[in-house]
């Protein structure tokens, strides 16, 4: 395979995993400002924000935070470039590059899923169409994921799509534990209380997570119990330990289709050791936010060292 | 609807009868409800935009994306028709072949006297670079594309040759298979000719040109310029049917001698490029310096026989206007036999005469650029203001040479559905040839353009034209 059209996969997989969970991220927020008052809510949305790390492009160009203002900004606006809108335009953009290394079928699941989104976010969305517009974009991600799994061959580009999404999705956890983490807790004394359920539950809830984890803990939401959930769990498809443990499994077969090991295998040994039988005390000890930055560090390392490995660009 | 007097209709006769290679499918068609045949035309248009078939239009915004209108309503061409056809394309290519590997040596058709030198001393699409040299095989045009015009029961004429880049090839693959989808019950009453094989033929033909220094298998990869060319849809779409790698420029390089393609394994060698970058983009150690679509040092392992480049560089020749002018003297020159497929009649302006004539006649003629395409800087007389022709006129006699002009031909006509039915529109047909040492290998169908403004004999899709699906009859 190309080294380009394995930039091509892996990149329209990270995108399409980050407009995924950018839109989670947003219906959570809405079922949020559903559910508390107007000053609650502005709160909320600064939160989803700075949780989609598109605090500073927003402030640029509005001194207020309001839902309509909040989700018309993270959806379509033309000026950010992280817009939900522009992430797809990638996903689609990337796909189109890497045609000829995908299937029809997942192929049609991006093109067919853009037409319609592109569509809908021609226009300013309204509250009675920003539900919708959420649920079209996961959609998207589900139509794509089930077109790759059943259609694709499981040959160099299925494994650097799915290097994508999982780096990207370790990622994207990460970030939303680290900055929940400093925003919802005002000093380091509430560390394990039960203080605001709410807006933990919220944190499930932007990672599609509070069915399984109340499944698990019978209802009782406290941050420890959740940062475990989160971190250590890996029979949760959202976890860190989840991610880590695909991708640990995709790069293993890519050094096995090219018959021989790289500076991405090796990574992802040291990122093993760090991870292996660790304990949420351990992570509690260590710092919850130095483990994050250290994940996070790690994450793009390997996501740097695959692009040399395999030698996506020139 | 019943034929025209002025106009030859392929579906129906002056009296209104149905020609024969017709019959099948009026006899489906009558049976028809109409509500349905226009949802299916609906249904049609969405199809094509989901499965991403769409190109670019130049001078648009670049990542505007259109759709070519589909009709569909098939363009029928009988068995018979089809053999005697098939007989004139494999003469004029093998004549085009033939003369341009002269072109590049002996020059013998010059010194016979047959065309005269300026021709192509002042072509820009004539390239030193390949004097002296033979392609792999001695192929020049691998893939070429005849332009057809007809305008009666057994009149076809050629209208261009297209032995550089010819596109559309793609549409005449999905065009089928949007009609099997639609309509299957259809094929299954009229036995049409298949054109899906076309991918796996073109690989074929390719490989069949690879250079001795290939080792097994020959590695075949298609050469795009990028997503945002107007054919970029076509290159990916045969790239990925015929299995081949689809490499933009910066995915080459020239390593020990041969041009080699960055794979997630490292750089390995590919034995034939089908290109679709025009020649001057290739390199740009030999053309364009500034160009980044090309390959540093192409040219030198090509003439080096490391690498086959279909179509041969250099090969744009053949497509300039003059030198069509002459394509009745070269097929004779080349196979000894007269032509089978006429020319329209051209008039060159570089011949003072020819040019009185036209500047005479300018509101009855067609008027072309010798190197334009696309219906691109064209005048068609009987349509045009007195503005436009008299614009013209003052090109003419600036710049003769540049020009040619041909009497407007009344184009053949087939329907296309609308609201109100069927009604006649004017068509073109461009049937696919391939080219290998082994053989001359013509996909039975091809592409037809329709012209979908009511009179308008201007079919290219940059200029408001559609297409149809091209059925040849099988016997």
């Amino acid at each position: 395979m190309l080294g380009r059209t394995a930039n091509g996969l892996f990149w329209m997989f990270r995108y399409l995993e980050r407009a995924e969970n950018t839109a989670r991220l947003l219906d959570a927020g809405l079922r949020m400002a559903l559910t508390r008052d107007l000053v609650t809510a502005e709160e909320e949305w600064r939160s989803v924000i700075a949780t989609a790390g598109q605090r500073v492009g927003y402030e640029a160009k509005h001194a207020t935070y309001t839902g309509m203002q909040t989700w018309n900004h993270i959806l379509r606006d033309k000026d950010n470039p992280s817009s939900i809108l522009a992430m797809f335009g990638q996903v689609r953009q990337n796909a189109r590059q890497a045609r000829n290394a995908i299937s029809s079928e997942l192929w049609e699941a991006i093109n067919e899923p853009w037409l319609e989104i592109k569509d809908q976010l021609a226009k300013p969305v309204g509250e009675n169409r920003v539900m919708d517009t959420v649920a079209t974009i996961r959609r998207a991600g589900t139509l794509a994921h089930g077109a790759m799994e059943g259609s694709m061959l499981r040959d160099e580009g299925y494994h650097f799509a799915q290097a994508g999404t999982f780096i990207e999705r370790g990622d994207s956890i990460a970030r939303i534990l680290d900055i929940k983490y400093y925003l919802l807790l005002p000093s380091l004394s509430y560390v394990g209380s039960s203080l605001d359920t709410g807006q933990w539950d919220q944190v499930l809830r932007s990672v599609s997570g509070d069915r399984a984890y109340r499944w698990l803990n019978a209802g009782q939401i406290d941050a420890r119990g959740i940062c475990e959930f989160l971190i250590l769990d890996d029979g949760f498809p959202r976890s860190l330990a989840f991610c880590h443990s695909e991708l640990r499994a995709n790069l293993a077969a890519l050094a096995r289709l090219h018959g021989q090991e790289g500076v991405s295998n090796s990574l992802m040994r040291e990122a093993d050791t760090r991870i292996a039988d660790l304990t949420i005390e351990d992570v509690f000890d260590q710092g919850l936010h130095e483990f994050l930055v250290d994940f996070m560090a790690s994450n793009v390392a390997i996501g740097q060292a695959i692009a040399t490995d395999y030698r996506f660009l020139a | 609807m019943t034929g025209s007097a002025d106009y030859f209709d392929e579906m129906r006769k002056p009296d209104g009868g149905v020609r024969d290679a017709y019959a099948g499918y009026c006899q489906w068609f009558d049976g028809q409800d109409n509500a349905l045949l226009r949802r299916k035309h609906a249904e049609a248009e969405t199809n094509f935009r989901k499965t991403g078939i769409t190109f670019n239009v130049y001078g648009e915004n670049e990542a505007e994306e259109r759709l070519i209108p589909f009709d569909m309503v098939p363009r029928v061409i009988s068995a018979a028709e089809w053999r005697k056809l098939t007989r004139g394309i494999e003469q004029r290519v093998s004549a085009l072949n033939a003369f341009m590997h002269d072109l590049y040596h002996r020059q013998e058709i010059i010194r016979a006297g047959r065309i005269p030198e300026r021709l192509f001393s002042n072509n820009a699409a004539w390239l030193p670079h390949m004097v002296g040299f033979t392609p792999p095989g001695g192929i020049y045009t691998h893939i070429v594309g005849i332009d057809l015009v007809r305008t009666g029961p057994d009149e076809f004429y050629v209208l261009e040759d297209n032995a550089r880049t010819p596109s559309g090839v793609s549409y005449m693959l999905e065009n089928r298979e949007t009609m099997m989808a639609m309509f299957p019950e259809l094929f299954m009453r009229v036995p049409v000719e298949q054109v899906s094989d076309y991918p796996r033929r073109l690989a074929k033909s390719l490989a069949a040109c690879a250079p001795d220094c290939t080792r097994g298998k020959p590695v075949v990869a298609v050469l795009t310029p990028g997503i945002y060319n107007s054919a970029y849809f076509e290159h990916a779409f045969l790239a990925d049917q015929m299995g081949a790698e689809l490499v933009e420029g910066s995915d080459l390089r020239v390593v020990d001698g041969r041009v080699a393609m960055r794979t997630t394994h490292g750089y390995q060698p590919v034995d034939v490029i089908y290109r679709r970058v025009d020649d001057e983009f290739l390199d740009p150690l030999s053309f364009n310096e500034d160009s980044v679509l090309g390959v540093p040092g192409i040219m030198d392992v090509y003439r080096s026989g490391g690498v086959t480049i279909a179509n041969a560089p250099g090969t744009g020749v053949a497509d300039d206007k003059a030198i069509y002018s002459f394509m009745p003297e070269i097929v004779e020159f080349y196979t000894g036999e007269k032509p089978l497929l006429p020319n329209v009649e051209t008039h060159r302006c570089a011949d003072e005469e020819s040019c009185k004539y036209v500047l005479d006649n300018l509101a009855e003629l067609v008027v072309k650029e010798v190197h334009g395409s696309g219906g691109y800087g064209m005048l068609i007389g009987p349509t045009a203001t007195k503005k436009e022709i008299e614009e013209f006129r003052r090109k003419i006699v600036d710049k003769p040479w540049n020009y040619i002009a041909q009497p407007t031909l009344a184009l053949s006509t087939c329907p296309i559905f609308t609201k109100k039915g069927l009604v006649p529109r004017h068509v073109d047909l461009r049937p696919f040839v391939l080219v290998s040492p082994d053989k001359i290998d013509i996909t039975p169908g091809g592409l037809t353009r329709v012209a979908l403004k009511e009179g308008s004999l201007v079919v290219n899709s940059s200029q408001g034209g559609g297409t149809k699906d091209t059925w040849v009859l099988k016997d």
